[in-house]
């Protein structure tokens, strides 16, 4: 019940008419075109595999870990990949402490399906012994602000995340090898995970009077749609997951031209990913390097000025 | 493993565009103001409805439009394993919001303001497409229980194994892995409600599995309008009409 109905409380009948009529003009309130997303920026924070994802007015971020476990038994040789999401009422006061409602187990489980279904990442590469120790990657979302379109969102926050993620490198010794030792990253340098390929989520808004559309929704636009519809595409052209949970029903066709639109704005989004990493990925391999303290630059002019002034 | 044999059968002898067997009842709980099971091969569903009745929590009533409430849950004994939890796991609450979602776009809801709809479905026996068939009971027991509807929703689902588009997955080719394509449709005005897809497809195989499973959505359409027209003319000869 909260999500959707707090958020149609809050705005008055006439904003809401307002936002539909400006809608069969093909106008947006925050003079977007239908088709055109918000700016984004990909931050990241010191550690390893931690990213912060603004789409607008909407703030998320993005936490991996990793933890030696055992496998599932029916899936000895594969590590675990697991998505966590926290709400917490700072970002939308229709957001209830404690338990995660059904907005929150909905994103993760969008997220999840996109990432484990289409094999993003490597789960194989992730064992070390096959049946007693694979590495567990829990990915954790925090909403921080709602500024409208979560799942784009925490989608780009979880992905920037585990591309710059680094892993602790293991081996196996001990009497029998059957042993892990974990190398702290001072001694030997973490490795990266294994990522096939991006999915990238494109969230579409469907509104009632003649079934208009528009990618990336607001928060306002949010309160007025009749249904979304979330597609998870890659760069390649191939669809890795839809989520249209009920809601306003659209033609067959028309869901058609949204996955070819979704295709074209993954591709432009995945770079923009890519090149935020790559800036994160220089800047520390320069931290890596180690400066002596004596080589740091001395002002030598300013040292002369004070014995004249003497 | 094969799923498809080379002669063209699936591992339970259908053919790719087969669906599984299809039963209805409606009128089995007799509590309920509407109710029915639905039978997709071995998956047995049971859905009850409740309403339009009184909101029974006075904050959630809404002043234009009924509230309509959806639980699913899984019984115990529904898997090969016995489960721990029938409900208030993930899976759960987010088929729990598909349903809801999904019966809010046919319902009429402006007609009935500030009153309350339960969808309670319970998954009897599960063999794949559990979702679906909730769906179709929920639509028949909405039909029994008389809330005034746009248009049914039927729903279907198709995969994709052995570079063959399959129809109605039972639970062996749900968990080999492959695509999974679930597809609720409004069959009168021609448009989708409901479209769920996991594991990755390329966008032209993608859109031949969607029509797949439109097509079987409209069979189950077809089969439930039968199943309505039946009983209705059963509690006409009742009246003595």
């Amino acid at each position: 019940m909260e999500g959707r109905l707090a958020n149609a409380w809050r705005l008055t009948a006439n904003d809401k008419s307002f936002i539909r009529t400006a809608l069969l003009s093909e106008i947006r309130i925050d003079g977007r075109k239908p088709y055109e997303y918000r700016k984004i920026v990909v931050k990241f924070g010191r550690e390893d595999g931690s990213s912060e994802v603004q789409l607008g007015q909407t703030h998320v971020m993005g936490i991996v870990t990793a933890q030696l476990v055992q496998p599932y038994r029916d899936r000895p040789k594969e590590g675990v990949l697991s998505i966590f999401t926290e709400v917490s009422p700072m970002a939308d006061p229709s957001f209830e402490p404690g338990r995660p409602g059904e907005l929150a187990v909905e994103l993760g489980r969008i997220i999840d399906r996109g990432l484990r279904e289409s094999k993003a990442v490597d789960t194989e590469s992730l064992c070390v012994l096959a049946g007693k120790f694979v590495w567990a990657i829990r990915i954790d979302l925090h909403i921080l602000d709602n500024g409208g379109n979560l799942v784009d969102a925490a989608n780009i926050a979880a992905l920037a995340a585990l591309l710059t993620f680094r892993r602790p490198e293991c081996s196996l010794g001990g009497e029998d090898g059957q042993e892990v030792i974990v190398h702290p990253p001072e001694i030997r340098e973490p490795l990266p995970l294994t990522v096939h390929h991006l999915p990238i989520a494109i969230t579409f808004g469907i509104f009632s009077n003649d079934s208009i559309l528009v990618i990336d929704p607001t928060h306002n636009e949010e309160a007025v749609m009749g249904g979304r519809m979330t597609t998870t595409v890659n760069a390649n052209g191939d669809i890795c997951a839809i989520q249209k949970a009920g809601g306003e029903g659209i033609p067959q066709r028309v869901i058609m031209q949204c996955l070819q639109l979704a295709t074209a704005k993954a591709a432009g989004i995945t770079k923009q990913i890519k090149e935020a990493v790559e800036v994160y990925n220089t800047e520390r391999a320069l931290r890596k390097i180690k400066r002596h303290p004596t080589s740091i630059g001395v002002n030598v002019k300013e040292k002369q000025d004070q014995s004249v002034d003497k | 493993m094969e799923y498809v044999s080379p002669e063209g059968l699936r591992l339970d002898g259908r053919r790719p565009m087969e669906m599984r067997q299809i039963r209805a009842e409606i009128g089995t709980v007799a509590r309920a103001d509407g109710s029915a099971v639905f039978e997709m091969g071995n998956t047995k569903v049971i859905a009850a409805v409740y309403g339009p009745r009184e909101v029974q929590n006075r904050s959630q009533q809404i002043s234009d439009q009924a509230l309509v409430r959806c639980e699913y849950s899984m019984a115990n004994f529904s898997t090969g394993d016995r489960r721990r939890k029938p409900k208030g796991d993930r899976r759960s609450t987010e088929i729990s919001l598909v349903i809801r979602q999904t019966m809010e776009a046919c319902i009429l809801t402006h007609l009935m303001p500030r009153s309350q709809i339960d969808i309670f479905v319970q998954v009897l026996q599960a063999d794949g497409g559990t979702r679906s068939a909730c769906i179709n009971a929920a639509t028949l027991a909405l039909a029994d229980a008389g809330i005034p509807m746009r248009d049914i929703v039927t729903s279907c689902s198709a995969g994709y194994l052995n570079s063959t588009p399959l129809l109605d997955l039972n639970y062996i080719e749900d968990s080999a892995g492959g695509p999974d394509v679930t597809v609720g449709i409004l069959p009168k005005l021609d448009k989708v409600t409901l479209l769920q897809m996991d594991a990755k497809l390329p966008l032209d195989i993608f859109e031949n599995v969607m029509g797949l499973a439109t097509e079987g959505c409209k069979a189950v359409a077809n089969y439930i309008r039968e199943v309505l027209l039946e009983n209705t003319k059963q509690l006409e000869y009742r009246r003595g009409l």
